[in-house]
């Protein structure tokens, strides 16, 4: 189980002067069970790449191979590709439209013609992993919060029991507890289900953290693809792109230069504090 | 594969391209009046002089727009349908001398005539309508309306309430449509199938597109209201405008051109050549 991008190229508007390039010459393998976090500012790609994964774009040339098949084989069944990958779009919320959360949940397996009792299960399970409490099965979706709206949204994805789940700026407009309410949530997605997991932002902040692998959209094409330590050692070329890294790498960068001996390629906040305080012992 | 992009793309309401051109440039009124004009001039013509007149101006103003021809025809694709049940019509139930006769059917001269100016006709007037708004922003032709029906003010018609409506209503077609090709996408990456099935299968698979989409559109609706309230928004009395419509030499002369086209062709298109006549009238 793995996907594969081979010189996958997109353009928008092919026949009107405003025609674009949004994604050119893509080569990419995602295995299984990885967390990626795809970053990139407004307008580099990201999103079109990613609706590509699921078909739910074609690209203008180039190959997807999903386990092993071209997707774009004329045999190919999109609908199973669409179940094994799950899409949650920006402010999943927007697409939500039954009476109460739980059917809600349930149009995805129903849309896959399972049995009831089987649909109500993954709605059950799906709802658990996010953490909506049962009182709230009956609930209008419309009377919830924002982040439980959207929690209910990603349930809906996650009912499709997907192998691969690509979540594009999930944590777009919630507070910063909710913020990380949703990102330890699809941590656990990956340890725990075993999910591969794709994660769009434009935050590099948010998934230094969490993901294992970091790939860099810039116009259209991969800038850097690793993992956060290597892609952040990138941070002055980053930041010409108009992305930040994250605050801890600006903070060693600049001590090291004062002449500190510490880590420059910390990215969290806790390795940081370590590097620090073992550079000053060294020093006293 | 149909994608909701592909899919939704066809729609050309409203459809602006972006150029620059002396027709881009002109005022909105004289577009939007001249386009009258221009219409109400190819109901006159009786003869095929009127009509060859009609298609040099047309070539002429489409040559001052820079806009591709492939996007004029885009339009003629909607009309196709009635564009082939009309010269069938007039084909076949003209009476008049046949000149060819199968079974009980008789195409006769008249109706080849009349046919071939009723073909003419139409695509005369979806081209040169098309030509106004692909050359027109929207919010232009919104303002040009807006003035040229300031004078029904006096009968107490809300002139700027409806302009200010239509703008807001053409604004938000592209937004609404690319927010229905978005939750078509979420909904289409949760097993849902907007395509197969039969008319009543088809017509159940759009509440999870519709009831979505209505909740946005409320949303923007109120939005909109509350931003246009806290900017002190309050109709049209005593609001002034950034860019107020003025005409420039070139609009006068843009008249002058128009009026010339007009009179010059109802007079050539009235004329009675024996040869050229359209359908029933020599």
């Amino acid at each position: 189980m793995s996907i594969i991008v081979e010189h996958l190229s997109h353009v928008y508007g092919d026949d009107t002067t405003l025609a674009v390039k949004a994604l050119d010459d893509i080569n990419l393998t995602i295995p299984d069970g990885q967390f990626v976090g795809i970053i990139g500012h407004t307008g580099s790609g990201k999103s079109t790449l990613m609706q590509h994964l699921n078909g739910l774009l074609k690209g203008s040339s180039g190959h997807i191979l999903f386990d092993g098949q071209d997707i774009y084989a004329k045999d190919y069944q999109l609908k199973d590709l669409r179940r094994q990958v799950g899409l949650v779009f920006q402010y999943p919320e927007h697409q939500l439209f039954e009476i109460d959360v739980f059917s809600d949940v349930c149009f995805g397996p129903k849309n896959l013609g399972l049995s009831k009792e089987e649909i109500e299960e993954r709605a059950t399970n799906a709802l658990k992993a996010v953490g909506m409490p049962k009182e709230y099965y009956n609930q209008s979706p419309f009377d919830l919060s924002g982040g439980q709206k959207r929690r209910v949204a990603i349930a809906g994805v996650l009912a499709m029991n997907p192998k691969v789940l690509i979540l594009d700026e999930p944590t777009a407009g919630l507070d910063p507890q909710g913020r990380q309410e949703i990102l330890d949530l699809i941590k656990s997605l990956q340890t725990e289900s075993k999910m591969t997991i794709l994660l769009v932002s434009h935050s590099m902040e948010d998934v230094a953290d969490y993901v294992d692998r970091i790939i860099v959209m810039n116009h259209g094409r991969i800038a850097f693809d690793g993992a956060p330590k290597e892609v952040f050692a990138h941070y002055k070329e980053l930041e010409e792109m108009g992305l930040a890294c994250p605050q801890v790498t600006y903070v060693m960068h600049d001590l090291k230069e004062k002449g500190f001996d510490v880590d420059v390629n910390a990215t969290t906040v806790e390795e940081a504090k370590n590097s620090i305080l073992r550079a000053l012992r060294r020093e006293s | 594969m149909q994608t909701g992009r592909t899919m939704l793309k066809d729609i050309t309401i409203g459809q602006y391209y972006q150029a620059q051109s002396l027709l881009h440039r002109i005022d909105p009124r004289v577009k939007i009046g001249g386009t009258l004009i221009y219409v109400i001039t190819l109901f006159f013509y009786k003869n095929f002089v009127g009509y060859a007149m009609a298609i040099l101006f047309l070539a002429l103003v489409i040559r001052l727009s820079k806009v591709p021809f492939k996007f004029m025809v885009r339009g003629m694709k909607s009309i196709l349908f009635l564009l082939m049940l009309t010269v069938l019509f007039n084909l076949f139930l003209t009476p008049g001398t046949p000149v060819i006769s199968f079974w009980k059917l008789h195409i006769t001269q008249e109706g080849t005539t009349l046919a071939v100016s009723m073909v003419l006709r139409l695509t005369l007037l979806v081209i040169g309508s098309s030509l106004m708004t692909l050359t027109t922003t929207p919010n232009n032709l919104t303002d040009g309306m807006e003035k040229m029906l300031g004078f029904l003010k006096v009968f107490k018609v809300p002139v700027h309430d409806v302009a200010m409506m239509m703008s807001i209503a053409l604004r938000f077609i592209p937004i609404l449509m690319e927010e229905t090709d978005k939750i078509m996408k979420a909904q289409m990456a949760r097993g849902a199938d907007f395509e197969s099935g039969n008319l009543f299968a088809r017509a159940k698979a759009l509440v999870p597109l519709l009831v979505p989409l209505f909740v946005s559109a409320f949303r923007r609706a109120n939005d909109l209201a509350m931003a246009m309230e806290a900017r002190c928004y309050r109709g049209g009395e005593g609001r002034t405008k950034m860019k107020p419509l003025k005409y420039q030499t070139r609009d006068y002369l843009a008249y002058l051109l128009l009026f010339i086209f007009a009179a010059g062709s109802i007079w050539a298109g009235r004329l009675h050549l024996p040869m050229l006549m359209v359908g029933l009238n020599n």
